[in-house]
């Protein structure tokens, strides 16, 4: 029960994206298309899951003074493993990703939660708390990734809803996903208020 | 377990400790994964010369690189990898792979590389294939030109930028083939 | 010349904040007051600029060198991490009164991907050049570019966000979603400077 808990605390009632605002930068960065913002959720995930889960194990191992230091590497260590791992087997993200796939590193969230919950939680609800985040992070730019993609090209997924032609382009460039991203957040504070 | 003092001689240990394991780690994963992205390359790029080409037998005779710039030339024209040589684009440029027959006509085109504006650069690969608003197959490169500065391409909307240095790449890959072909 | 038109497209036409979406998390986080914002892009410009130099040098003669280049976001941070602390130190030490206009930016700096980002795009060589060699010079002249960048972005937003706060603004849109909406219009505003670079490179001569 407590482990649900966590997974939905992750998801919906500190969702990193509308609530606690985490990781701003992929966040507008990579939500051109649903597609493409589902993979960056879906590989930050991957990190967060791995970081909270090998963190809860060696938190008693790490002196005080040089946690965050050793934190970092962990983190960092993981991140350009999955950087070589997209490279080899998903070329295809890698190509859409780009420089936001080793900034993953810098993401907020991951050392976020590290310090919030891996060093002070055991291994199993870790990995927990970072299937949650991680899916409430992927929840959050898929959804702002089809919007964007929706209104800016007419279609969700790829699939053509309205003809190219009647888009607005501008959300699919950077002002549009400020704009979308600032409407969604409003949006949510007012079903939240309800 | 209790948790481990800060001492001078604990934090030392546990630093290297953690930065060893984790370049290991790194080098393995490293050595595992060199072999599939060297592949993938390969693979991408021979694709490449046969998609710009459309021919599914294209065999590179000859290979020339000239910085960036690398010409793969064939018994019917040359695929040709090119960026905008004024690399005055949005975020950095296009790297886009040009098929050229003998007589400089477009056969095809791909964009290998895209540092643009997310969005605009997925753009230009559909917007100047055959049947697209700018549909470049079958023209001569070497002046290309959008419409706004008096050629015959129609511009991707609202990203006039974007549509120059695609044809100014496009314009490069005629200069190389055409200083290969008069050697 | 070519040293000019980098300057001024990192600055407007490809503005790391706006148009690249680095550094979002200090630019939506830090910027409620012009004073403040000001001290953050000042502290960014510093760090950013002196990282950009040490990360390029451990590229080119460590990483690049003894074909480690896979550990080089692990090594970036923690350079960065590093150097972020040591100008802490330095400046307690050197600049108490500096340090009192900055310090309290500078542990947020490690974090804020618009360093590491600048300093990989830097390694790799893979940002717009104007033709020019990427080596170190351009780096830094890029580096400091962007952070000049950063810091326009930051005090313009913070200027209308002062004005923002003294405004009527419906409940729901309350906080963080106007602020974005505003950054989004601001974004559109210096959209208005795409080819800017193509125009002034042809009166320039380049």
């Amino acid at each position: 029960m407590n482990q649900l808990k966590v997974l939905w605390n992750g998801i919906i009632k500190e969702n990193p994206t509308f609530v606690l605002l985490l990781g701003m930068c992929p966040t507008l960065g990579t939500t051109s298309s649903a597609i493409n913002g589902m993979s960056m959720g879906l590989a930050t995930m991957a990190v967060l899951i791995f970081s909270n889960l090998i963190i809860s194990l060696i938190k008693n191992l790490v002196p005080d003074m040089v946690r965050i230091p050793s934190f970092i590497v962990v983190i960092a260590s993981l991140v350009t493993i999955l950087q070589m791992l997209i490279k080899a087997f998903a070329p295809e993200i890698d190509k859409s990703l780009g420089l936001f796939i080793p900034l993953i590193v810098v993401n907020c969230i991951i050392l976020g939660r590290a310090e919030a919950f891996a060093a002070k939680n055991g291994p199993v609800s870790s990995v927990f708390d970072g299937i949650g985040m991680g899916l409430g992070f992927t929840l959050g730019l898929t959804l702002l990734g089809a919007v964007r993609e929706f209104l800016g090209t007419g279609k969700v997924f790829s699939l053509t809803v309205f003809p190219d032609s009647y888009g607005a382009l501008v959300f699919v460039l950077a002002p549009g996903a400020f704009i979308a991203l600032g409407y969604l957040i409003a949006i949510i504070n007012k079903i939240k208020k309800n | 377990m209790k948790k481990l003092e800060s001492t001078w001689y604990n934090m030392a240990v546990v630093l290297t400790l953690i930065s060893v394991i984790a370049a290991a780690a790194l080098a393995y994963v490293n050595e595992q994964t060199k072999g599939p992205i060297a592949d993938i390359q390969q693979r991408n790029e021979a694709q490449a010369i046969k998609t710009v080409l459309c021919d599914d037998n294209a065999v590179v005779t000859d290979t020339i690189v000239n910085g960036d710039v690398v010409v793969y030339v064939t018994d019917n024209g040359a695929a040709v990898k090119t960026t905008d040589p004024q690399n005055g684009s949005f975020g950095g440029g296009l790297t886009i792979m040009v098929g050229l027959d003998p007589e400089f006509r477009v056969l095809g085109y791909t964009v290998l590389l895209s540092n643009e504006t997310p969005g605009l650069g997925a753009k230009a690969g559909e917007w100047f294939q055959k049947g697209g608003k700018g549909d470049i197959i079958g023209r001569t490169a070497g002046q290309l030109a959008a419409t706004k500065d008096g050629g015959e391409v129609d511009a991707i909307t609202a990203s006039t930028i974007t549509t120059r240095s695609f044809l100014r790449a496009v314009n490069n890959a005629y200069a190389e083939y055409a200083k290969v072909i008069n050697k | 010349m070519a040293y000019i038109l980098i300057f001024i497209t990192a600055i407007f036409v490809n503005n790391i904040v706006l148009s690249q979406f680095l550094g979002i998390c200090p630019f939506l986080g830090v910027s409620k007051k012009v004073d403040t914002a000001l001290g953050m892009g000042a502290a960014v410009a510093f760090v950013l600029t002196l990282a950009t130099i040490v990360t390029y040098l451990i590229q080119m003669y460590v990483l690049n060198a003894f074909g480690l280049e896979y550990l080089q976001t692990i090594a970036f941070i923690l350079v960065i991490a590093a150097l972020v602390q040591m100008v802490e130190i330095v400046l307690k030490k050197v600049s108490p009164s500096l340090y009192q206009a900055l310090g309290v930016f500078l542990p947020l700096i490690t974090t804020n991907c618009c360093i590491l980002g600048v300093a990989i795009l830097v390694a790799q060589g893979t940002y717009n050049t104007q033709g020019l060699e990427a080596n170190l010079l351009t780096g830094v002249v890029f580096a400091i570019a962007t952070a000049f960048g950063f810091a326009l972005a930051l005090v313009i937003f913070a200027g209308i966000r002062e004005h923002l706060s003294m405004m009527n603004i419906p409940r729901g849109m309350q906080g963080m979603s106007i602020a974005l909406v505003t950054a989004g219009l601001l974004a559109m505003a210096f959209m208005g400077f795409s080819g800017v670079d193509a125009g002034l490179a042809k009166a320039l001569g380049l």
